[in-house]
């Protein structure tokens, strides 16, 4: 549903990431691992083009969407926001109550709907309901950074998006909070796309249903080395280079 | 709940094993039934059967070190699925004796067993009961139950010796008969096997639930049992 083709990523004469072919299916989890500086989160942010907000980038290959070309002029980038949500690596609630975190995307799209019952449908899907349905007007900052992180992904559901990109979504969060994003993945993972930026490899093993593994070259620039089934990927990887990677012998 | 996948990953796992464990319990009697009743064509069932339990075990197999590399698993968890794949090979290989027995039921032909089958029967029967009690004993976490396997095999050695010597006097009185009285300490000689690996299961139960592997734990449970 997601694709890359020959995908160049620039920043300003800086090659960050080099032609690059992945494919996102659809209902599915795909982590993307690989060393600091290998363009993981580059690759991330073209998916929804939040790389046109970067000064200086450029694009060139392709990025498509159910079969759209993301970058045409006559895309829409908010539209595609909408349908392609994103979480951040810090949780970035608004400085307004919970239950207006979650409906300020469907008040700016004119949701026809019961707003109310978004937000309460939202907030179970990313499993904060129960914790928080008896304080929805109090401010969304007064919630662990677990809940704010789960608050984001809920904000990201309202608008129904078919995929969600999450840039190291727990790496600000203690243990416990982590694992409950990653049973919130999985349990997500029956419903939308997500694609997943993640320095830690046993969260990608843990979460992902497919890993694509980036390296970094002399010139700087990210390549992608393989992409295949988590199983596959971390019990017999196919290149010598993912192997050395996630047995821990990179250099 | 936290890890609520990898749980239903390790639930499923216990579940194949079970499924093998039940492969290989009907696989044993069968070829001991096809033995007695000298009937050749289950006798050759049973060896083509043997691939569809190799082919369990290895999915089984695969499926342990899916879960190693991609769910980190540490203590109980880990215990556990070491457990299960000593568990599946140990299954695994009594399916290979019961696929023996269908062989030496094949070599023997036309031709009756050397006398009246009593104890072999009553050998299959126990070391298939070890089985089930092991196999529940790990599905309970049952150290009691892993005991009682630990204790029937000392009563298979038993038999076995009984059975060997039995048959070694109608070998000495007419050497004649050392050929069938042969196939039959075969056979005898992969049930003893069987119970024997049993046992391996149920000392695998006792470490999955203590910990501990050594010998000595296995005595000391025991004791420990027996006091109560």
């Amino acid at each position: 549903m997601l694709e890359a083709k020959n995908l160049h990523v620039w920043y300003g004469d800086f090659l960050a990431i080099r032609d690059v072919n992945l494919k996102v299916e659809r209902k599915n989890v795909t982590a993307l691992i690989g060393p600091s500086g290998c363009g993981k989160s580059t690759l991330l942010r073209c998916f929804n083009r939040m790389n046109a907000l970067i000064l200086g980038a450029r694009i060139e290959g392709q990025i498509s969407f159910n079969n759209i070309n993301l970058n045409s002029e006559h895309i829409d980038p908010t539209e595609i926001r909408s349908r392609i949500g994103m979480v951040f690596q810090k949780p970035n609630p608004f400085p307004k109550s919970i239950h207006d975190n979650v409906a300020f995307g469907l008040k700016i799209n004119g949701y026809a709907g019961n707003i109310d019952e978004a937000v309460e449908r939202s907030l179970k899907r990313a499993a904060l309901w129960d914790e928080v349905k008896d304080r929805l007007n109090k401010s969304a900052l007064t919630l662990s950074g677990g809940q704010q992180q789960r608050l984001c992904i809920a904000r990201a559901l309202a608008v129904e998006p078919e995929v969600i990109l999450m840039d190291e979504p727990a790496s600000a969060l203690d243990p416990i909070a982590t694992l409950a994003i990653e049973e919130l993945i999985r349990d997500l993972s029956n419903q939308i796309s997500i694609v997943i930026v993640t320095h830690n490899m046993q969260q990608a093993a843990r979460v992902s249903d497919e890993t694509a593994f980036l390296m970094v070259d002399q010139a700087r620039s990210g390549y992608l080395v393989e992409h295949g089934q988590t199983n596959q990927i971390f019990t017999e990887p196919k290149d010598e280079r993912t192997e050395a990677y996630i047995t821990g012998r990179f250099s | 709940m936290p890890r609520a996948d990898f749980d239903r990953d390790l639930r499923m796992l216990q579940d194949d094993i079970l499924m093998l464990g039940s492969m290989v319990e009907k696989a044993i009697m069968t070829s001991l039934d096809a033995l007695q009743r000298r009937d050749l064509d289950l006798s050759k069932e049973i060896i083509a059967g043997d691939d569809h339990i190799d082919n369990k075990r290895f999915e089984i197999e695969d499926k342990c070190i899916n879960l190693i590399a991609t769910q980190q698993p540490l203590a109980t968890d880990l215990r556990v699925i070491i457990s299960m794949l000593h568990i599946s090979q140990e299954l695994e290989r009594m399916g290979d004796y019961a696929e023996g027995i269908a062989k030496i039921s094949l070599a023997m032909g036309d031709e009756p067993p050397l006398k009246k089958l009593i104890d072999i029967p009553r050998m299959g029967q126990k070391s298939s009961n070890m089985v089930r009690l092991s196999l529940d004993s790990l599905v309970n976490r049952d150290l009691v139950t892993a005991q009682v396997v630990l204790k029937d095999d000392d009563e298979i050695d038993a038999l076995y010796e009984q059975v060997y010597r039995e048959l070694l006097t109608f070998m000495i009185e007419d050497p004649k008969s050392i050929r069938r009285g042969t196939y039959l300490i075969w056979v005898a000689h992969d049930l003893e096997r069987i119970a024997d690996r049993a046992t391996n299961i149920a000392e695998r139960v006792i470490f999955l639930v203590t910990g501990r592997l050594a010998d000595s734990l296995v005595k000391e449970t025991s004791s420990m049992n027996n006091e109560e």
